[in-house]
């Protein structure tokens, strides 16, 4: 669906990342945690493709939701300038988002950078007892949400690159640890793609299943253009699936990382 | 009082119910954009660019956004033409829109083969891909030079059973001998323009943004240079012309419809917009109600050059 909705707050989380909180009854109301908008963020030619977003948490009695993005380029520049009561041209939701297996006791979320933003909601809408959040950040003035993924995890770990927050190193460090003393039903991965795939790895060893969600350069965003491909198993042989249709959300098993 | 207009065009026996047709490779084959808006408005439908055997494409990234447009390189993935009449024209048959088959190949045998198939499915019209830019093989190499559009459309008229428009690309020196030398062999009609070969660097990496290093661009970008070789192929062929390139809007139609242009294809605006094809369609309707036109078909080379 495409819409025309109305921007309810924007807030500087710092000094390039922006929250934008979004009212919306059909985005709200049909989307699940994983799944994708497509904003025009400027008028005409100007940045004159849609800029792919995950959708960060949707509050679905209040009828809204939140993006969360780095400012990058043009698209996501013109985006940070929106002011509270704008009105904003959004398709949406789109994608396949994360399985959430209510029978699973135990899960995880994995993620490193802007990745983060689209596990907030699976730690909502999962049932599991137990919710570990392992997120990973370059350095300490880049972690944000930590209060949102202390709330709807049970256990909250962070790593920085720098080791000026949290543990020193890489959230697969973490994940490696945590494997060997507790089982998980399901880990949900999003983040660079080195990152997902050595998650996946230290996975296999113990059996456990996993998601990851990819991203690519899209188009369209529907699934009509076929430019957003990614590389994934079919039977002994490979296929380009397309992110914006048959993902962004894969099981980690389908997906071949390059 | 309401004024009855013709929005109908006819040419090399396609009949359009207007002349807006979704771009080959930018609408699938409808279905994704048919959860958007009613595909049985269109004129017609382009399909993706089909091969006889299925197709992966070209690796990621297959697209840059570029200045008012962007350069692809998808590399012609498709599921084949055999996939395409099983599964796919049963459902674009739902809808009451002309179905046209875009085909390409690696050799002019494959293109007479892929013909043969066509012709006996349930299509409306063949286009003929001489002009894709991101295969190594096949494609702008014949359609690049007047003896190579010869040869294949030549072969390929000889087992045609449906009308055969063939898609020109505007990466060559003269558009001009090019949409001759296809007149001659045969076609039924020339569509144009193709993608414009470019590409996209990222000085950051000093990397190219493309996999490919290439692709085509489209978009507004690119409509002026459409609009050009339309004019100048409408005045020096017989035969009709459909024309696209950047068209965004009915103005847009209309103007590729002065230049010459018999139909219109819209695709890259359908990205940004995913109404574009019927606002195309719902454009050219105001402009004709304001402008006191009464039929589409008198806009057809209308331009006043005086």
């Amino acid at each position: 669906m495409r819409l025309i909705e109305k921007i309810n707050c924007i807030e500087k989380l710092n000094s390039d990342t922006f929250l934008m909180r979004i009212e919306s009854e059909n985005i709200s109301s049909e989307a699940s945690a994983g799944q994708f908008v497509n904003i025009k963020c400027g008028e005409g030619s100007e940045a004159f493709l849609r800029r792919p977003i995950s959708i960060c948490s949707i509050d679905r009695e209040n009828k809204t939701f939140d993006i969360v993005f780095n400012v990058r380029g043009k698209g996501t520049k013109l985006l940070s300038r929106y002011d509270s009561g704008d009105e904003i041209d959004v398709m949406g939701p789109l994608g396949r988002g994360f399985t959430i297996d209510p029978s699973h006791k135990s899960i995880a979320v994995v993620g490193g950078g802007i990745g983060i933003f689209p596990l907030l909601q699976v730690l909502k809408d999962h049932p599991a007892p137990n919710k570990t959040a392992i997120l990973g950040f370059r350095t300490r003035d880049l972690v944000v949400l930590e209060d949102s993924f202390n709330q709807y995890s049970t256990e909250l770990l962070i790593a920085t690159d720098d080791g000026s927050y949290g543990h020193k190193g890489f959230v697969t460090d973490l994940l490696s640890k945590k494997v060997e003393a507790q089982n998980f039903d399901m880990v949900y991965f999003c983040g660079p793609s080195v990152m997902m795939k050595l998650g996946v790895e230290v996975l296999k060893k113990h059996n456990i299943p996993s998601e990851v969600s990819v991203e690519q350069r899209m188009g369209c965003g529907i699934g009509a253009c076929l430019v957003c491909a990614c590389k994934t198993r079919k039977g002994s042989d490979w296929d380009y699936s397309h992110v914006c249709k048959d993902g962004p959300v894969f099981k980690a098993e389908d997906i071949i990382f390059d | 009082m309401s004024r009855k207009i013709n929005m109908a065009v006819s040419f090399a026996g396609i009949n359009l119910k207007n002349p807006v047709i979704a771009a080959s490779g930018t609408f699938g084959f409808g279905r994704e954009y048919s959860q958007y808006f009613d595909i049985g408005r269109l004129g017609g439908i382009a399909v993706k660019g089909l091969t006889l055997l299925p197709r992966k494409g070209n690796p990621p990234p297959r697209i840059a956004e570029t200045p008012s447009g962007i350069l692809n390189s998808v590399g012609l993935q498709n599921p084949g033409v055999h996939a395409f009449i099983k599964d796919e024209i049963p459902f674009i048959r739902k809808y009451n829109t002309a179905i046209i088959a875009n085909a390409s190949g690696n050799t002019v045998e494959d293109y007479e083969k892929i013909t043969e198939i066509l012709s006996d499915s349930d299509i409306d019209a063949i286009e003929l891909n001489l002009s894709c830019p991101n295969v190594k093989e096949g494609c702008m190499s014949f359609g690049s030079t007047p003896q190579g559009v010869k040869k294949v459309v030549e072969r390929v008229k000889k087992v045609a059973k449906k009308p055969l428009i063939v898609k020109l690309t505007p990466n060559v020196t003269d558009i001009v001998e090019i949409a001759l030398a296809a007149q001659d062999a045969g076609a039924d009609a020339v569509s144009l323009i193709n993608t414009l070969l470019g590409m996209a660097i990222d000085a950051k990496t000093r990397r190219p943004i493309l996999a490919n290093i290439t692709g085509g661009l489209s978009g507004p970008a690119v409509k002026p240079v459409a609009l050009r070789m339309v004019y100048q192929v409408s005045k020096a062929v017989k035969i009709p012309v459909i024309g696209m390139g950047g068209i965004s809007n009915g103005q847009d139609a209309v103007e590729f419809l002065l230049a010459g242009a018999t139909a219109v294809m819209v695709g890259t605006a359908g990205f940004v917009n995913p109404y574009a094809w019927v606002e195309t369609i719902d454009g050219i309707e105001a402009y004709m109600l304001e402008n006191g036109v009464d039929d589409v078909n008198e806009l057809i080379g209308g331009l006043i050059t005086d």
